[in-house]
């Protein structure tokens, strides 16, 4: 149908968008991948020098290193956990015929739109704190001692409020799935008997299973890079007990200047996040044609 | 096709369901009455009667000049969306209208630069603002953006244009139209919803980014996202005063989400779900 008039004016409008991004993906990568081999700190720039592994080494060999990485583990799992169980249920609540169902889900989408800083302070300031927060009014109520939620559990603390940014987005495409069920096949299996942990086992849960996927694939790229969460509450700490490979890596480009180690973190960012990326690509590709 | 569903069953629903979703919605409903509570009251226990006083909306903009980073994000989200859809639409015309053999190749590709974790180009980007002259900048941040969503707005507007028929097209040609009354009266009035949608979606996304605001700004170009994170060191009594900023940055993108929910499941999963 296309002539070869529209098809060179259709690679003329494809250009712009395919540059700009190949250009933005290729050159900081390529910079940051000539970094990683540099001994190169901003407090000493005269002393640059080639550092071969050396960074690499450097990070591999430090504890803090492996500890960020099991954190980021952690907060990863403890978040998409929470998020995918959660969300499945509440989309079928949801889902039930209930009513001002339009306002429930307004309700529930909206710590979505929260941005990540404010999300944190609200959380750190007015639900856990251990003198004025919510947390421990209801704990003094109960006559229990409130929880020092951030010294105590601050990785908890962390996926805590994290799972509850995302807890809207696993419901709202959970929701999404759940309401191009088949409602005859349903009403059938009901009337054939088919009690509800099995009607839920075998009929919701499969057809769910593709955006339980999705949800799990997309939220694990936004989680292994979670950043200002952990800035505004834990800081990282105490030690290095909240921080993640992206706030390890953050500390070392910002906070002690070294360039060359941020970069090689960097690179390892890179690649733990292209494992992931691999299976997303696989999941989402399928559903092109 | 309507289950007869008991009223008893409908009523142990819904209470369910809005104990559940006032939960949720509990923080920042908490936030919005501690914004309009004294200092004191903030810390004066659990209590969802505020005295109704704006004193604290009052104090943030006197102490900490709030329109400004109010400012910057607007111009930020507004600025780097309308710049990502220049740049997209027509891409994203051409993929839908004129595919080739490479265009899933393409489409994927652009896909995986958004997996690139920010951190991993965190030194290189940050030694090329400083050195340019781009650190806290309204321009550079407003580029940047446009490049982190780009990804994004592209995959939004390629599945909505797809969906646009070709017949129609035709129908067009058959009648004489020209290509510019094809694109300008035909093509135009079919996009603009999908269009709206995606900028919808990307001032949200841009509005809410708060790893590169934070690391590229100080005080000039520093979005509400950066102001915020600068309350993490509180100084005094500031529960009203932290309420009355979040409320604030909040309460636009708050109001916006909720027009642009459908979209939003269709621009965060990449088309994958609808």
């Amino acid at each position: 149908m296309a002539t070869r008039q529209t098809q060179g004016l259709a690679r003329l409008m494809r250009a712009p968008a395919i540059i700009l991004l190949f250009v933005w993906m290729i050159v900081p990568l390529c910079m940051t991948l000539y970094y990683s081999f540099l001994n190169y700190n901003l407090l000493n720039p005269g002393m640059t020098s080639w550092a071969g592994w050396f960074n690499y080494q450097y990070f591999y060999t430090d504890p803090a290193f492996f500890e960020s990485i099991k954190n980021t583990l952690v907060l990863v799992l403890g978040v998409l956990f929470i998020t995918v169980v959660g969300g499945t249920f509440i989309a079928m609540l949801i889902d039930k015929p209930i009513w001002g169902q339009g306002i429930v889900r307004i309700l529930v989408i909206s710590p979505f739109f929260v941005m990540p800083p404010v999300a944190a302070l609200i959380w750190k300031n007015m639900i856990m704190h251990p003198s004025y927060g919510v947390l421990a009014d209801v704990a003094r109520f109960f006559g229990a001692s409130p929880v020092d939620w951030f010294a105590q559990y601050p990785l908890t603390s962390i996926i805590l409020i994290v799972a509850w940014q995302w807890l809207p987005f696993a419901t709202l495409i959970l929701l999404t799935s759940l309401q191009s069920l088949d409602t005859e096949q349903m009403e059938a299996a009901e009337m054939d008997g088919a009690p509800a942990v099995s009607r839920f086992l075998y009929l919701t849960l499969p057809h769910m299973a593709r955006a339980i996927t999705v949800v799990i694939l997309i939220q694990t790229i936004f989680l292994l890079g979670i950043y200002a969460e952990i800035l505004v509450t834990t800081n990282g700490g105490p030690g290095f007990a909240s921080t993640n490979l992206t706030f390890l890596i953050y500390r070392a480009a910002r906070l002690n200047f070294d360039i060359g180690g941020a970069a090689a973190g960097g690179i390892i960012a890179v690649v733990l996040a292209n494992v992931i990326a691999i299976f997303l690509m696989r999941a989402v590709g399928r559903n092109l044609d | 096709m309507a289950r007869a569903v008991t009223r008893n069953a409908k009523i142990g629903w819904t209470i369910a369901a809005w104990f559940v979703a006032l939960l949720i919605f509990f923080p920042i409903l908490y936030t919005i009455i501690t914004s309009l509570k004294t200092e004191q009251e903030a810390i004066a226990g659990f209590d969802l009667l505020p005295s109704f006083t704006l004193e604290s909306y009052q104090t943030v903009q006197s102490q900490n000049n709030y329109v400004r980073p109010f400012l910057n994000s607007v111009i930020l989200s507004v600025g780097s969306t309308i710049l990502a859809l220049i740049v997209a639409i027509p891409a994203a015309w051409a993929m839908a209208f004129s595919p080739t053999k490479r265009t899933k190749d393409i489409l994927m590709w652009m896909l995986s630069t958004k997996m690139m974790p920010a951190v991993a180009v965190l030194v290189p980007i940050y030694l090329i603002f400083l050195r340019t002259g781009l650190m806290d900048t309204r321009i550079g941040l407003t580029i940047l953006l446009m490049l982190i969503n780009l990804p994004i707005v592209v995959w939004m507007l390629y599945t909505y244009f797809r969906e646009i028929p070709g017949e129609i097209l035709e129908a067009a040609r058959m009648d004489g139209a020209s290509l510019r009354d094809e694109i300008l009266y035909v093509l135009t009035p079919m996009a603009v919803p999908g269009i709206a949608s995606t900028l919808l979606l990307n001032i949200i996304l841009a509005w809410n980014e708060a790893f590169w605001t934070i690391q590229l700004t100080t005080t000039n170009a520093a979005p509400l996202s950066a102001f915020i994170a600068s309350f993490s060191s509180p100084q005094g009594l500031f529960w009203a005063k932290l309420s009355a900023a979040s409320t604030m940055a909040i309460a636009p993108i708050l109001i916006l989400g909720w027009f642009s929910q459908k979209q939003l499941v269709r621009g965060l999963t990449f088309g994958a779900v609808k």
